[in-house]
This record gives structure tokens, sequence and C-alpha cells, in this order.
């Protein structure tokens, strides 16, 4: 491998700068108590904040079961589009991509407007599944469209099927082990898609992470620069978490040697 | 193990037809193969009989059951396909059991019949490899001891062994025989390789443009084509059209004899069909007998033990001798030479 000279070192720095400085400094920010002093008094008294756990929580919930969501609704319908219906396949990237120009704040007036019930549902944080669903959408579709890619699918499901396998099955045994490394990609992304997801949760009302620390934001500020530090190290576990999980016993798609 | 007849299956695809009216039946235990050139048709038939593709008009009978109907999964039929199918996310033997598997067969009955087979296609010591850790060869082993997992009436390749190199598929064609000998079940195998199809079949279903020209045992196939087409797809054969005789064919100026000849009126418009090893080289001495015709060697292919000769007769038309390579050296390209046949030999068919 050629060795990095002088001006990839420099582009390098810069990037490091640019990425890790903010950071660094929210860290010190965070850890400042005024006058010149520092400690992690910010932290303490953020910890003592009874809803905060409760926030967290319910976001993690919100990540899990959006990503859910997406396994059982999103992978069964590019499955069967690019088995059955591969002409629909400019629509499915129309839909998808559709979230990126739709503006939050219209999604919100649209699906107040369009969701009035089950009252179950509407009443709980749960309700924000439906806008992650589609704030994710993008991000999920992208992934899991390179995984499928990846596989023979047709032949894959034809060898099921020729051994008395049906649908439900093939997607079960056979497609959801082989699209592993791309569900992860698309659970890593739904995660932090939705752990920072402020406006719907705060126009709905919904006390999630992001709202807290917005909240938190307005009236203590370095206890909001603490809290993103611990929002940012959580965020980071977890995906690290999901990128181990996804690494141990993965699945080499590589053809015969 | 059962019979299987295709009765009356069409199909076509934006109003091109792919199969028309075709009718074949196999018996018992039979190996067949369909042997066409690509687009003739053959692997829509075969995914017809799979039931993944579903036919415009006729049935599907295995063992005299109409499984028109069945879908793929509810047709007890193994199949190996061309590419590589293997399941990634299991190892072979995962890969050998899962028909039994998702049959709700016991897990103790899955492993014994997944082990017997992995030792049948020779693999028991491969049993807990994935699939990108065995070669192509192997791949389709397991593919075969998959599909034969599910106990099928009918097994179904569709050209398993195109992907392979040429070594590797001498091998499993002959380990496919043996297998489907000891196993007896009834087999349908698609290639456009003629010396796959000659080799390993019971009989050779030769197809074209969707129809069936011919189904006949592999010597058959050979030495008695039925059409112009069979006889140009099945080994290598010189075409030359010409008008018959007495006894000849005329071919421009010059006369070929070819006994074939009288099975049509005189003066008819035929080909003659003249395989490489029917024609024999001698010196050209002065005298002309009235059987030999006299050709210019040309180019030389050396295939070890045979030598295949390009001939060009007085008037520009090509034939070609397969000589022992010894012997093919004595008569040098460029030079000319005396070329006969028995009379016997040539395939004569009408034209049009």
């Amino acid at each position: 491998m050629k060795r990095l000279g002088v001006g990839g070192w420099i582009i390098l720095a810069l990037a490091a700068v640019y990425f890790i400085g903010p950071l660094v400094l929210t860290v010190i920010f965070s850890l400042w108590e005024g006058r010149g002093h520092y400690g992690i008094s910010a932290y303490v008294t953020l910890l003592q904040r009874p809803n905060i756990v409760r926030s967290l929580v319910v976001s993690v919930e919100l990540a899990l079961a959006t990503c859910a969501a997406l396994v059982v609704l999103l992978v069964p319908a590019m499955v069967f589009m690019n088995l059955y219906a591969p002409r629909l396949r400019p629509l499915f990237e129309f839909i998808a991509a559709l979230p990126f120009v739709v503006p939050a704040i219209a999604l919100v007036a649209g699906l107040s407007a369009l969701f009035s019930g089950p009252e179950w549902l509407i009443g709980t944080p749960f309700y924000l599944v439906i806008p992650y669903f589609f704030l994710a959408l993008p991000y999920a579709y992208r992934a899991i469209d390179v995984g499928i890619r990846a596989i023979d699918l047709t032949t894959l499901t034809e060898a099921g099927q020729s051994l008395g396998a049906d649908m439900g099955q093939i997607i079960r045994l056979i497609v959801l082990p082989n699209l592993r490394t791309a569900l992860v990609g698309s659970t890593l992304l739904t995660l932090a898609v939705v752990m920072g997801e402020f406006t719907f949760a705060n126009v709905l009302l919904f006390h999630t992470f992001a709202v807290l620390i917005n909240e938190v934001g307005q009236n203590a500020p370095t206890e909001a620069a603490a809290l993103s530090t611990l929002s940012f190290l959580i965020t980071w576990l977890a995906m690290a978490g999901v990128l181990l999980a996804g690494r141990r016993g993965g699945v080499q798609l590589s053809g015969a040697r | 193990m059962a019979t299987v007849e295709a009765a009356g299956v069409s199909k076509s695809y934006n109003g091109r037809t792919v199969l028309a009216k075709l009718d074949l039946a196999m018996t018992d235990g039979e190996l067949i193969c369909l042997l066409g050139p690509s687009g003739c048709g053959k692997t829509t038939l075969l995914r017809i009989i799979a039931g993944f593709v579903t036919p415009d008009a006729g049935r599907v009978l295995v063992a005299g059951t109409d499984v028109t109907a069945l879908p793929a999964s509810a047709r007890r039929m193994g199949m190996v396909f061309q590419s590589y199918s293997l399941f990634p996310n299991m190892t072979a033997r995962d890969n050998v059991r899962f028909g039994p598997r998702v049959g709700k067969v016991p897990l103790a009955e899955q492993h014994k019949r997944a082990d017997r087979l992995l030792e049948m296609v020779g693999l028991a010591s491969h049993a807990g490899k994935y699939p990108h850790q065995l070669s192509g060869g192997q791949q389709q082993r397991v593919a075969l001891a998959r599909a034969l997992a599910v106990q099928p009436q009918v097994l179904l390749l569709d050209e398993p062994l195109s992907a392979l190199d040429a070594k590797v598929r001498a091998q499993l064609r002959d380990e496919i025989r043996r297998i489907q000998r000891e196993t007896g079940v009834t087999t349908v195998l698609v290639t456009h390789d003629q010396e796959e199809a000659l080799s390993i079949s019971d009989r050779v279903a030769v197809m074209n443009e969707g129809r069936l020209l011919q189904v006949a045992t592999p010597s058959q196939i050979y030495r008695e084509p039925a059409d112009g087409f069979v006889a140009r797809f099945i080994g290598a054969a010189a075409v030359l059209p010409g008008v018959t005789e007495d006894g000849k064919v005329r071919v421009g100026q010059i006369v070929l004899h070819a006994e074939a000849a009288r099975q049509h009126a005189a003066g008819k418009q035929v080909d003659l069909f003249l395989r490489p090893e029917h024609v024999r080289l001698e010196q050209l001495n002065g005298h002309m007998p009235p059987d030999g015709v006299a050709a210019d060697v040309g180019d030389t292919t050396f295939f070890g033990s045979l030598t295949r000769m390009r001939l060009t007769l007085a008037d520009g038309q090509i034939i070609w001798a397969d000589l022992p390579s010894e012997q093919a050296e004595q008569f040098k390209p460029g030079s000319r030479v005396l070329a006969r046949w028995d009379a016997e030999s040539p395939r004569v068919i009408p034209r049009g």
C-alpha cells in the first residue's frame, strides 16, 4: 500500500478537527462549573432529573419498535417486489425517497389528520412508530436493497419452494439470515434517526430523549451539553452492539472458491 | 419415482411462442435429457414440470395424477439449479436436511438422511462446511443431495454442470448417472451440451423453437437423426445441399455416393450429412475410383488420439475427416488427396 503523503495527513487532520472538535468542546463545556472550575456536577444534576431514564427508555423502545416494523413490513414487501413485480421497482424507489422531500412538519399535520385511532395506539408514544417508519424508510430501503441485490433471491426462493417450504419459511429461514448484514445496517441507521428525532415528538407532545435534550438546553446549558455527550455515548454503544451482534456468526456471501 | 407426462403443453411470452403443444412422456426411473440451443424452450418445459411456470394450455401428470394446478412446494420434485443455489447461511448438512426439516420429519431422521446422502455424493467429511468453503463442483453435489433428501418423485436438473470446468463436469456427470441409477428416480436434465446429453441419458429429447424434434436413445439420435436440425445439432457433420440421383447425391458439379439417396425420388432437393469419422483419406496416385472424390487438405485440429482435417472439394464445399493422429501426419496441408466413405454412411434428408 502507498504511504500517506503530507497532503493526505493534512486532509485527515482537518477532517478530524471538523468531526471531533465539536464533540471535544461539548464534553469540556459539560464539565464547566463556572469561574474556571471543572467537575461532573452537570452530570450529577442531570441523572437526578426524574424523567431522564423514562425518556431514554421511550426513545430506545421507539427505535426498536420502528426496526421491528421495518423488518416485518418492508422486508417481505421488497422480497415480493423483487420476485414477482420487478417492474414496481421505480415506484418503490420513489416512495422510499419521498420522506426526504416532505418536511417533517407537513408529515405531522398529515399524520394527525389521517390517524385518529385506534385509541390504544394514538394515546401512547408508540404512535410515533408510524412517522418514524417513514423517516427511517429511505435509509432502511437503501440498506436492504443492497443486501437483496447481493444474493440470488430468485434461485434461493425457488430452491426453497422445490424443497417444500412456504413463503413464510423461506423468508424466515433463508432470506432474513442472508440479509443479516443489510439488516444490521438498516437497524443502525434507524436507531440513529429515531434517537435524534425531535420535531414529531415535540409537536405531538411526547417526551422522548431528543425532546428532553431540547428542554434541558433551554434553561441549563451545561446540563444539555452533558446530556448530548451521554446521548452520543449511548447511541454509539448501541451501534457498536448491533455491529458486534451482526458480525458474530455473520454470513459470508461470496460464491464458490 | 414415477412416470412424468407433459400433455399438450403450450406457453408463450408477450406473443412469442416458447412451447407449442408439446407432448413428452417419461417412463418410471428414466433419465431423459432435454437438449437444444438456448431459447428452444427446454428450460421453460423443465420449469413448467417443476411448477415455477404455469402453462397457457396443457397438463403435467406425475404418476398419472394431474399436478398442473399444484404449487412447486407441493409437487415433491427435487431440483438442482444452474447457478449455485445452496443457502449461504447453512452448512452442507443443514442445506441437505432443509427439505425434511420444513416437511416436519423428526430431527434424528433429518440428520440420518442428510448424512447418508452426503456420503452418497462423497462429501461426508464436508458436512459442517458452509457453501463459500466448498468448490463449485462440491456445491452442486450438495445441491444434488439436498434435492434427493425430500425423496422426490422426480428429479429436475437445470444445466447443473454448466458453471463447472471441463474436468469436474465430466466427473460429476458420471456421478449423477451413478446416483440416478442407485436411487432409480425419474430424472429430467436440461442441457445445451450434446456430449453431456449423449453420455448420460436413457433417452434424449432434442428441442428447437418450442417443439420436440426427436425423442430417442442417444445412439438412435446420433445414427438416425430425424431431420436436418437434429443431424446438424448432434455431433459434427458436413452438410452439403444437393440433388438426388440413383444412389448418389449431386452437389454442384461433383457426385457423392450415398446409398440413402435411393430412399428419395431422383431429382429431389436434399441435404447430405457426412460425419467426419466416416471419411477415410488415401494418397492420390492418378487413378480415381468411382466412389472417391478429390479433396484439398486444409487446416487440421489436433485432439490427441484424433486429428480433424478440413477438406475442400472441387467446387469449394467443405467436409471434415477424423483420422488417428499418426495416420493424419501423412497428409500435409495444401496437398490433394482422395476422400472415400462407405456408401451406407451418409444420411440424406429432404430439404425444406
